[in-house]
């Protein structure tokens, strides 16, 4: 039984202006220990649907369609309100999150509570679960600053005297207090360094197989994907254009969208090429272009993309492509 | 062949710190972030600065563009040392020389539209233009800037742009002057991947057909590559290493070099990652280690990168490494040392666990 299900996901966001088209009709499945890199460009609706699965939606956030199966039970479901938003407080959820189900958030700088010690933060974390005494807590918190690399005595700090990498480091601390069996990290080096980028990339990995926990990468950049992921799922306008294994994804992609997206990522290894621009800006999700949310920008492009929504095609190869071409632009033809 | 346009030698930029109420009877604290920096920009070509945040890659940006007063040092620009000239004589370097900056959204004032801020440095640089004149410069420049159709853009405002599009105005803008030379600041990462690519290639195209030098300042390895004719590499105020693209990234021989290439992600999924060899964090740049200023983290150094700071050695034509064992570095692909767990520098110490 795969430990996380997401069957036909659609979260729409209520603005002045109407809809936000934010996830439509996204599939997935997580084994535990598998790490899937969910990749797109700012506004596709990645992280959305991130902090979908854990439920820490906006108000405004509706769910249309879907189910998202945890460890063979439904939890989106009986969250979803008669007026089709969540109740982020029932309390089954509540008890499944941070437990089993933790966040790795977006720039540490801002996650921390400015004004309260690291070190108690994660306590409340542990003790909002846990039956267990403070002074037990804070030993699992010193145990947890081991497996980081952040030296003890820097539990009773504030945030701010912390540096950027090892705010991001207690972040992941935090996020391991349960032992959760899936971790939604969502772009957790995007404001570090290079190196310290590489650090904290193999702490998780490490950190991961140790406890064979499953976790969904969020990031905008390929290369990240490349190296620390199993799966990857390529979301473009709230759509995942392509999903599959790493290697078949990045050896032989057969979505228009997921080749132009290669493409255009320059390489310190191997030939300098000139990079392959996408033409175009990418859609408004509150008016999404019809039929394929691609077909504007992409060459392959025909008199059918504009119309219909593509079906998912089933690549001999194993991933799957939301496209009309998708044998043809996998061969490199059809153009 | 390649002839400089602008001769960086010696340059340094430090910022006094104040602080507390004594601040007047305490010894003055400075921040060094450039110090003793020289390189040479060739006509018609990219010099990449890279480096991690700190490292001083944008003041030295800022200084050569003037945004700055270097606290010592020559920009020689057109054999005339721009470095030291008072403000109100800039004017004819300001002409030649242009920024680009990283975000564009702050770069372009919100009640200006397109016309006027690209028009807007030719009410500096050209005031005896006509309005039509003007006008057709304007246009000339959004369309060398890749901007379809620039007639429809000039009334609108930033934010009725795309990202993409206002760099590209704010490229149009640093265009419009005719400039020789432009100093871009990490120019495209605020910018979406399926848009970065385009941007750097207009900007590669603009410096063949205008022969435009760009000094590129980018914290991205891979970026400075795919768009430099020569890198340097700066830590902490100095530039480490420095040579043409292909021999530095192919024969990285600084420490420093070698662990930040290592670092950098290949967006190949056979790729093995190999263990970076560096050691705890950049310390702060107040208080410099004595030596070397990497000594701290290197996992090479030897007694005397503690005690003295090393000269720069030219180690093959043209590559110039700031180390004590540059002649031994170079080329030499042995595996890095073993770094004893208890001496793995401040913060590393405790990754032992």
């Amino acid at each position: 039984m795969a430990l996380l299900e997401v069957k036909d996901l659609t979260l729409h966001f209520k603005v002045n202006e109407g809809w936000v088209y934010a996830v439509e009709d996204v599939n997935f499945t997580l084994e535990s220990g598998e790490t899937l890199g969910l990749v797109g460009e700012s506004g596709c609706g990645k992280t959305t649907l991130g902090y979908g699965i854990s439920q820490l939606l906006p108000d405004n956030a509706h769910v249309k369609a879907g189910r998202v199966i945890f460890k063979g039970q439904d939890i989106l479901t009986p969250s979803v309100k008669k007026n089709g938003t969540l109740d982020a407080y029932r309390p089954e959820i509540r008890k499944l999150r941070w437990k089993e189900i933790s966040m790795i958030f977006q720039g540490a700088m801002n996650a921390f509570n400015p004004v309260q010690k690291v070190g108690d933060q994660i306590v409340e974390a542990i003790r909002t679960h846990e039956k267990i005494t403070a002074q037990e807590a804070e030993d699992r918190v010193a145990e947890l600053y081991k497996l980081v690399g952040i030296p003890k005595d820097r539990i009773d700090n504030y945030p701010h005297e912390y540096s950027g990498g090892m705010r991001q480091r207690a972040m992941i601390a935090m996020a391991l207090v349960h032992n959760p069996s899936l971790i939604i990290a969502d772009e957790p080096t995007t404001a570090l360094d290079v190196i310290m980028q590489r650090r904290i990339l193999t702490e998780i990995e490490n950190i991961q197989k140790k406890f064979s926990m499953a976790m969904i990468i969020i990031t905008h950049d390929v290369s990240v994907v490349a190296n620390v992921a199993d799966k990857i799922a390529v979301m473009y306008a709230g759509r995942i254009m392509e999903y599959g294994d790493v290697m078949d994804v990045f050896k032989r992609p057969a979505n228009p969208y997921t080749k132009a997206l290669f493409g255009g990522f320059p390489n310190l290894k191997g030939e300098r090429k000139r990079l392959a621009s996408i033409p175009g800006n990418p859609p408004s999700l509150v008016e999404p272009p019809s039929g394929c949310r691609f077909h504007p920008r992409c060459k392959y492009a025909k008199e059918i993309c504009k119309k219909e929504k593509p079906p998912v095609m089933t690549l001999p190869s194993g991933q799957l492509s939301l496209c009309h071409f998708a044998a043809e632009v996998q061969s490199g033809g059809g153009a | 062949m390649a002839e400089p346009i602008l001769n960086i030698s010696n340059l340094k930029k430090y910022y006094e710190i104040k602080q507390g109420l004594l601040a007047f009877r305490a010894q003055p604290i400075f921040v060094k972030a450039v110090d003793d920096v020289t390189f040479t920009i060739n006509k018609g070509e990219i010099y990449g600065l890279v480096g991690e945040s700190g490292c001083g890659k944008t003041t030295t940006g800022r200084c050569i563009a003037r945004l700055e007063d270097p606290t010592d040092g020559s920009i020689l620009f057109r054999d005339k040392d721009i470095a030291k000239i008072p403000k109100k004589e800039l004017r004819g370097f300001r002409k030649n020389v242009q920024m680009i900056f990283q975000d564009p959204y702050e770069s372009l004032n919100p009640r200006f539209t397109v016309f006027q801020a690209v028009a807007d440095p030719l009410t500096v640089h050209a005031r005896e233009q006509s309005l039509e004149e003007r006008l057709d410069a304007v246009v000339g420049a959004l369309e060398d800037a890749g901007l379809k159709n620039p007639q429809d853009l000039l009334g609108r405002f930033p934010h009725e742009l795309s990202g993409g599009q206002r760099q590209r105005v704010a490229i149009a803008r640093a265009l419009v002057v005719d400039p020789k030379f432009i100093v871009a600041d990490e120019p495209v990462s605020m910018l979406d991947v399926s848009i970065r690519a385009g941007v750097m290639n207009l900007m590669l195209d603009i410096k063949e057909k205008f022969q435009i030098a760009y000094l590129f300042v980018t914290h991205d390895v891979a970026i400075a590559r795919y768009m430099s004719d020569n890198l340097g590499v700066m830590y902490l105020g100095n530039i480490v290493e420095s040579a043409e693209t292909d021999q530095l990234i192919n024969n990285p021989t600084h420490p420093y070099t070698r662990a930040l290439l290592s670092a950098v992600p290949i967006p190949d999924p056979d790729y093995e990652w190999v263990d970076v060899p560096i050691k705890g964090d950049i310390p702060s740049p107040i208080n410099l280690p004595k030596g070397c200023r990497f000594h701290p983290r290197c996992v090479w150094a030897k007694d005397i990168c503690k005690e003295t700071s090393p000269e720069t050695v030219e180690v093959a034509r043209g590559h110039f490494v700031k180390c004590h064992f540059a002649s031994e570095m170079y080329g030499n692909e042995e595996p890095p040392p073993e770094v004893p767990e208890f001496d793995s520098g401040d913060e590393a110490e405790h990754d032992a666990g």
